[in-house]
């Protein structure tokens, strides 16, 4: 059987017991929805009483907003298995019991828990990216292949988030909260124009971690929103792409990883 | 059909860095686990692989199993060495560790194996036999449909075999299968791995605290200790020597007076009220121990059993240190 048979079929394993009890899984959804979308609502009343900030109206950031949380959720409903790896398979052992299954580690990971309650985040961020794209003027035709390459270049980058917060584990073995930073604050940071910030972390969000590479550029190439900071538009046509090169490099590490925990065994 | 070795483990080691403190800033020290051991299974053998905690076992199996890297020697199961293709060795070994399962807690067991089916491909008609087999063997079938974290120890360990035998493996590797069961979980599951190896010819690497379960099943015995083969040799032969001790206790109304034990028995320690001998039963049968000892003066009760696992690996280990 092939590894997309394969995961095909613990997904379905992981629905079934996910919905094993479907009170508390509707509550967890609702729960998921509320509390992401509350935190649109500070920004809502921050445009709400100024209008626009720095040339940004509400309805391109409702796009950004949009954008980071769909992407980040679609992540979060693949990745489970990665956010959890340190307290669930290095601090316990039972990663052992993962390298005895004659499986890439990375498909096993993927297939622990296909975790359908942030489809709440999904669908509050998909709400608010329609509600942008509405309220603003100029969306460009381009959006119609922009939007889901957009997408799948944040849901792949935040993808390879997990997999280096998880592959961290190997050294620290519980992993480090500082990490959130680049998840939870990923998100945060995501929902802002990128000219709010410094320089260096402009830099940092743009060649490092390609947040703005799959969020804030090809927004604006959607929204025909030129860069007050210069950048052509094409780079947003094209940018979603780094979020699988970020992705590809933080599968290389995880091998290593795996490799240095075979050959320590700690 | 079968080759001549299973298992081939030559001269393997494995050192450990440890940091001092447990910080990242502290120097790192050395711990050698495994220092040169070397030992056979041949196929269709079971083999009993014993050792106090911190001997250096978890860390073979380990290596065994693929999961563990050593820092030298060689190790072959089947034709292939374990750390070196993870993937294909791992396909053709099962592993049952006693203290960890390998199911799912949220599914049932049924679930479960169907998903390690498709997790080592097995072709659904292998797979609707083997399940068929295990659930029969092992009485799985009042428990197919309960979730894993329903299911008691017992239960649960029964489960766990099946497991690790869907996809017909021909090494197993049992880590402590019998530990915290009742007792007759312990009967089924010793009858159930004789009649692996009888009807399949499976290769068994056994690891227990429990010597009933090596009386019941090994061939042969390998001891280790401190990251050596202590003794490696046919149960038979353990049995005659080592196994064959039994302990005595004997306790008094006051304190204990002098014994003049007849050849064949020592006393190995005395308390307040309390002695306890050590004795060869070929050499001094238990009745005529216990017929000098009723002689005694104060003589309270009796009690006879065998030294424990412990004590026999580390008389073994003054035996061989030496």
């Amino acid at each position: 059987m092939n590894a997309f048979t394969l995961y095909r079929r613990m997904a379905g394993a992981s629905i079934k017991a996910q919905l094993r009890y479907p009170g508390t899984f509707a509550l967890q959804l609702v729960g998921n929805f509320v509390t992401t979308l509350l935190s649109f609502f500070g920004i809502w009343s921050l445009f709400h009483r100024f209008g626009s900030i720095a040339g940004w109206d509400i309805g391109a950031v409702a796009v950004l907003y949009g954008l980071v949380n769909v992407s980040f959720s679609v992540a979060e409903t693949l990745g489970r298995g990665f956010d959890v790896f340190g307290s669930e398979y290095v601090k316990t052992g039972s990663f052992d019991r993962l390298l005895l299954r004659p499986r890439s580690t990375l498909v096993l990971l993927l297939g622990h828990e296909l975790r359908l309650r942030s489809i709440g985040r999904f669908l509050q961020g998909a709400f608010v990216l329609g509600a942008g794209f509405w309220l603003s003027p100029h969306v460009s035709w381009n959006t119609v292949w922009l939007l889901p390459w957009a997408v799948m270049g944040g849901a792949v980058m935040f993808l390879g988030i997990l997999i280096g917060q998880a592959a961290l584990c190997f050294i620290t073995v519980e992993g480090l909260e500082v990490v959130n930073v680049l998840t939870y604050g990923g998100v945060e940071a995501g929902q802002y124009p990128l000219t709010m910030f410094a320089r260096w972390l402009r830099r940092f969000l743009t060649w490092a971690l390609p947040l703005s590479a799959v969020c804030y550029y090809p927004a604006l190439a959607m929204l025909n929103h030129p860069d007050p900071l210069g950048m052509p538009v094409w780079f947003g046509l094209l940018s979603p792409a780094m979020g699988f090169v970020f992705l590809a490099l933080m599968v290389l590490w995880w091998r290593r990883g795996v490799a240095g925990y075979v050959s320590s065994g700690s | 059909m079968k080759t001549a070795a299973a298992i081939e483990v030559r001269d393997l080691r494995k050192t450990y860095q440890v940091r001092d403190g447990g910080s990242w800033r502290g120097k790192t020290r050395e711990i050698t686990a495994l220092d040169g051991i070397s030992f056979t299974v041949p196929a269709g053998e079971i083999a009993g692989f014993i050792g106090p905690n911190g001997a250096g076992k978890s860390t073979a199996i380990k290596i065994l199993s693929g999961i563990l890297r050593p820092t030298s020697g060689t190790v072959r199961v089947g034709d292939l060495v374990p750390w070196e293709n993870r993937i294909a060795h791992v396909a053709r070994i099962g592993v049952v560790f006693g203290q960890r399962t390998q199911l799912w807690w949220d599914l049932s067991v049924a679930e479960g194996l169907a998903l390690l089916r498709d997790i080592y491909s097995v072709e659904p008609e292998r797979f609707r036999r083997n399940r068929d087999r295990l659930a029969e063997a092992l009485d799985l079938n009042g428990i197919m449909d309960q979730s894993v974290r329903q299911l008691s120890l017992g239960q649960r360990m029964r489960a766990e075999i099946a497991a690790a035998l869907i996809h017909d493996p021909d090494v197993v590797i049992l880590d402590e299968p019998t530990i915290g069961l009742d007792a007759p979980s312990k009967l089924a599951v010793r009858a159930f791995v004789r009649d692996l190896r009888r009807e399949r010819g499976t290769t068994v690497l056994l690891t227990t605290h429990d010597m009933h379960d090596i009386e019941a099943l090994a061939d042969r015995v390998i001891v280790i200790g401190h990251g050596r083969i202590l003794a490696d040799s046919p149960f038979e032969a353990l049995q005659a020597t080592t196994l064959s001790e039994r302990i005595l206790e004997a306790d008094f109304t006051g304190p204990p007076p002098d014994l003049f034990l007849p050849d064949g028995a020592v006393e190995t320690e005395r308390g307040t009220r309390c002695v306890t001998i050590t004795f060869d039963p070929q050499r001094l049968p238990a009745p005529a121990l216990v017929a000098h000892l009723s002689k005694l003066p104060g003589l309270g009760d009796l009690r006879i059993g065998r030294p424990a696992i412990e004590e026999i690996i580390t008389r073994f280990y003054a035996d061989h240190a030496s």
